[in-house]
């Protein structure tokens, strides 16, 4: 079949869909009128009863938090889905990949610093202010990438040792769902709260949500770290006077 | 009322379906994915949103809060869309060092 | 105490991490072993739930969040029969294929292992869940474990255009659901199947919802794989390594199917009703059109892998007759369809494994007379393909006699023939490649085949007794469930279940417990004569499909070149169709998704 066939009969079915679409979108409560109770009455319940002023966090770590259980499995295989297919991929030609300006690095590091305890920030207070897990795990990795951006391989590669990493990975992933566990004996749930709720507006409080927050935070933040790591290896070639221990496996 | 930010999630959704139908290239073609999911944000949170509605994080006073489910569904929603991008992007890899092309019309081995 | 419903999904996802944390550190003899153990304890909870589920429906809420006034809060999942069914289903067929990959995978098999207990957690998640988003999760988790595993032979080009095909269809298909599950929350403000079917019942349909059943439906239509949604499962099941196809086979299609079932009967049932002969020509129509499409697109390969895969296809789109009727025993019919026809290919499958194992090539015409080295593996696929023809009293039979009398109370009486003539052809073309290949008929040379690109690498390390022995068990339970006793009566009980909205918004919702009486004795299935003589006509249907594809030279002249003349063209045409570039595959998605929703948004509309 030719490109042009396939344009073309998707023009016109494209424009069906779209049409169909618009049909069903405009059955909605227009923009702005969300009136529904699940919203309103979690944005009512959850700070009571989970002192937590972050209701997205409480949704994301208790209300939902099996929904959560799912999303960071899938981070976690998409991990190792990636490690499975870029398991033989090395580039014959190495690119220079150091960075030779002092100033840059030296920025580079200061900013990797503070970007690293601003992902700790996010993470830490995630259920008391905007923030949580995922956020803050993706912005500590991020801290890790920026080192290689204004460092080089050698810098990064040292910082992120793959066997390590890739155990805070598994770790944090089966530490959520042992965490349901938990709840199953104490709370008679699988993920139900089995801690104190402590006090809103202090890390003290939501129960057992700062445990899974953490436990998220570490699991995406090794995920971000190993997926960066495996798409850098690709086309990162060592020099000869230095060879990561690459092919893990 | 309007309704202009459903139109929205419907044109990113139907013009990301139309990249990823006509691309020519595999990394395109996950960007174009991204758009189409794109979509799904929009729509979402433009469910979600209630005039006058602050984030809902209630700290330390209690005011009108737009739907916080949305938002955590976008959460979930953006993982997926991560997720899904590192793995065609690393298949987009093993492609050009197959056949030398990110080209998906290009790369089909066989047919029939 | 309900709790049990979250191990089906919890263990794997720990065993998963477990497995990824220690498994580098596990002694070589025993490396296979914690992940054969967790799944096999993952159907072992599962068929606890299942056998309990019988007497009643078990509901458990994730955090203790259980519904006020009716209102949901959490996330829930709901056990009846049907889904606790498919996830011992899933269960079973991959610890089965963890038990036959033993020693298999010579490379990265600590990752294989986590992705395949993964993919289990999924599986057993969608059929368990009781929330719209919450399928999508899983629906999600799934996707990303299997597109990962269909490109593990990522150094040959094959298994990349196959990961990728599939990785890019199934994940428009994920957005479609996601679509559709954001107009339903946007329109009923709940995510819960049974908060959404309860808010929905008694109203008419309008575009919202309309939209947001074709779109939902449309993205499990390619899940499962049926025509025009169809093409990414041949090139992903050809180029998947044998263990890994096995599961795709025998469960993730059939997933696809159950959740359409799911949704229609728990969340549109009330609205769509009214209207059910609309929902219920455009699947029929849809199903049919796939099992004889596939049927024959079965007939035209040379390569087992693909040939089993449009058998896969054909048999979804027979079962999704089933579903299609919106009947209790045609439910039941399409239920005992996909166990049984997932278990015969799965052995098929792992079969096929073996072959290449010993002869490094799954190409039927390369294979011609070498499997006579193999008599009793023959005797296995021969019994697999006897199981998927539904012979009377074997296999397939129980779920196509059941689907026969459903569609005859419904007055279809041109329905089951046909499905009768889809089984046939796609039973007849394994019949074919297996006649070839461990008799030795037939010629060498096909000209009408589909010509292939060599094949995979064989993993040679494998223990062929361990292979053989796994292929011989699953077939059997295949065969065996044709006259299970009591098995009819029990999936027709839990098919009425299935489709009690009242019952089961009332149980997750309220609360309100419903005891089930014992379930019925134990007696033998006994068909009507009409069913026996469709079972018996599609044997020899096959039996005459395989002998045109072997001996077809030996029809006279004249009569072969005007087959030739009339056929040639379709069959040139089928192969282009399936061109095996993504770009169609997604044209074709849209195409059918306007198309149906076209269709309903005229006939579903309004009171």
């Amino acid at each position: 079949m030719t490109r042009q066939i396939r344009l073309g009969v998707f023009t016109v079915a494209g424009c069906g869909l779209a049409a169909f679409l618009l049909w069903g979108l405009a059955g909605l409560p227009g923009f702005g009128h969300y009136h529904w109770p699940y919203g309103n009455v979690l944005n009512q319940v959850a700070p009571n009863e989970r002192h937590t002023s972050n209701v997205v966090g409480a949704v994301v770590f208790d209300y939902r938090g099996f929904d959560t259980l799912g999303e960071e499995f899938i981070l976690f295989s998409a991990v190792v889905g990636v490690s499975l297919l870029l398991r033989k991929d090395r580039e014959e030609a190495a690119p220079a990949d150091r960075v030779r300006s002092d100033p840059i690095m030296a920025t580079g590091a200061v900013a990797a610093a503070l970007l690293f305890v601003l992902g700790l920030w996010v993470v830490a207070f995630g259920y008391v202010t905007p923030g949580g897990g995922f956020q803050g795990g993706v912005v500590l990795a991020g801290a890790f990438l920026l080192v290689y951006l204004t460092g080089g391989y050698r810098e990064y590669h040292a910082l992120t040792p793959h066997s390590p990493v890739e155990m805070a990975e598994a770790i944090g992933a089966g530490a959520f769902a042992i965490l349901g566990f938990a709840g199953i004996a104490y709370a008679g749930s699988y993920l139900g709260n089995f801690l104190g709720i402590g006090d809103a507006g202090s890390l003290y409080s939501g129960g057992s949500i700062p445990l899974l927050n953490w436990a998220t935070a570490v699991e995406v933040c090794a995920a971000m770290i190993l997926l960066f790591s495996e798409f850098l290896k690709t086309y990162v070639i060592p020099t000869d006077d230095w060879r990561p221990e690459l092919g893990p496996r | 009322m309007s309704y202009l930010p459903y139109a929205l999630a419907a044109w990113l959704f139907v013009v990301g379906l139309y990249g990823v139908v006509s691309s020519r290239n595999l990394i395109h073609l996950a960007v174009c994915l991204t758009v189409m999911q794109s979509g799904t944000y929009v729509l979402l949170l433009a469910i979600g949103y209630k005039n006058g509605g602050a984030a809902p994080i209630f700290r330390p006073t209690r005011h009108k809060a737009v739907d916080p489910v949305v938002q955590a569904l976008t959460l979930t929603d953006i993982v997926v869309s991560v997720t899904v991008v590192a793995l065609i992007l690393a298949l987009a890899l093993g492609a050009h060092k197959e056949s030398g092309s990110v080209n998906p019309d290009e790369i089909a081995d066989f047919s029939g | 105490m309900s709790t049990i419903l979250a191990f089906p999904v919890a263990l794997p996802l720990v065993g998963a991490a477990f497995v990824a944390l220690t498994d580098d550190w596990t002694p070589k003899a025993v490396k296979e072993f914690p992940a054969m153990l967790i799944a096999a304890a993952t159907v072992a909870f599962s068929t606890v739930i299942l056998v309990r589920s019988e007497r009643t429906t078990l509901v458990h809420w994730f955090g203790g969040w259980h519904p006020r006034h009716g209102l949901a809060l959490g996330v829930g999942f709901v056990a009846e029969p049907l889904g606790a069914g498919m996830a011992v289903l899933a269960g079973a067929l991959v610890t089965a294929s963890l038990v036959y990959s033993w020693r298999y995978m010579e490379e990265a098999p600590r990752l294989y292992r986590v992705l395949m207990l993964v993919f289990l957690a999924g599986m057993s998640g969608f059929a368990l869940s009781g929330d719209i988003f919450n399928m999508f999760v899983w629906f999600e988790l799934m996707g990303v474990a299997a597109y990962a595993l269909a490109g593990y032979s990522i150094e040959r080009l094959g298994p990349i255009q196959g990961a990728l095909n599939f990785a890019i269809t199934n994940t428009v298909a994920a957005l479609f659901l996601l679509f559709g599950t954001a107009l339903l929350y946007g329109h009923t403000g709940a995510l819960n199947l049974a908060q959404i079917g309860r808010s929905l019942a008694g109203h008419h349909a309008g575009g919202v919802v309309i939209v947001a059943f074709t779109l939902l439906v449309a993205g499990l239509l390619v899940k499962s794989a049926v025509v025009p949604f169809h093409f990414w499962l041949a090139d992903a099941y050809a180029v998947s390594p044998v263990p890994v196809c096995a599961v795709f086979a025998g469960a993730m299609s059939e997933v696809g199917l159950f959740g359409i079932a799911r949704w229609y009967w728990t969340v549109f049932s009330g609205p769509l009703d009214p209207h059910a002969h609309a929902v219920r020509d455009v699947l029929l129509a849809m199903g049919l059109v796939t099992a004889l499409v596939s049927a024959v697109m079965a007939f035209l390969q040379r390569h087992l892998k693909r040939l089993l895969a449009y058998t896969v296809i054909s048999h979804v789109g027979i079962a999704l007759c089933g579903i299609a009727l919106l009947d209790s025993k045609a439910l039941a019919g399409a239920a005992n369809l996909v166990i049984s026809n997932g278990f015969a290919t799965a052995g098929l499958f792992f079969a096929c494994g073996v072959l290449l194992r010993e002869f490094r090539t799954v190409d039927e015409l390369l294979l011609h007379g070498r499997g006579r080295a193999l008599p009793f593996l023959g005797v296995v696929v021969a019994l697999a393909a006897v199981a998927l023809v539904g012979v009377p009293y074997i296999g397939s039979f129980l779920g196509h006699s059941t689907l026969d009398e459903g569609a005859t109370e419904h007055g279809l009486r041109w329905l089951p023939p046909l499905l009768m003539l889809a089984t046939g052809i796609s039973a007849g073309a394994v019949l074919r490649a297996a006649a070839r290949i461990f008799l030795g008929w037939g010629p060498r040379e096909d000209s009408l085949l589909t010509p292939e690109p060599p094949d995979e690498v064989p993993e040679t390390q494998a223990s062929r007794p361990v292979m053989v022995a796994v292929t011989a068990v699953v077939v059997l339970i295949g065969i065996g469930l044709g006259f299970a006793p009591g098995l009819e009566d029990r999936s027709e009980h839990a098919s009425d279940r299935f489709r009690d909205r009242q019952a089961y918004v009332e149980r997750t919702l309220d609360g309100k417990v419903r005891r089930y009486g014992p379930p019925a004795p134990v007696v033998l299935h006994r068909a009507k004569p009409s069913s026996i003589a469709y079972g018996i006509g599609a044997l020899l249907i096959a039996i005459a499909t395989a002998a045109l594809g072997l001996y077809r030279r030996r029809v006279p002249a004249t009569a072969r070149r005007a087959g030739a003349r009339l056929l040639d063209p379709a069959v040139a045409g089928l192969k282009t169709v399936h061109s095996g570039v993504v770009g169609d595959y997604v044209m074709w998605i849209t195409v059918g998704t306007a198309l149906v929703g076209g269709v309903w948004a005229l006939t579903l509309h309004g009171p």
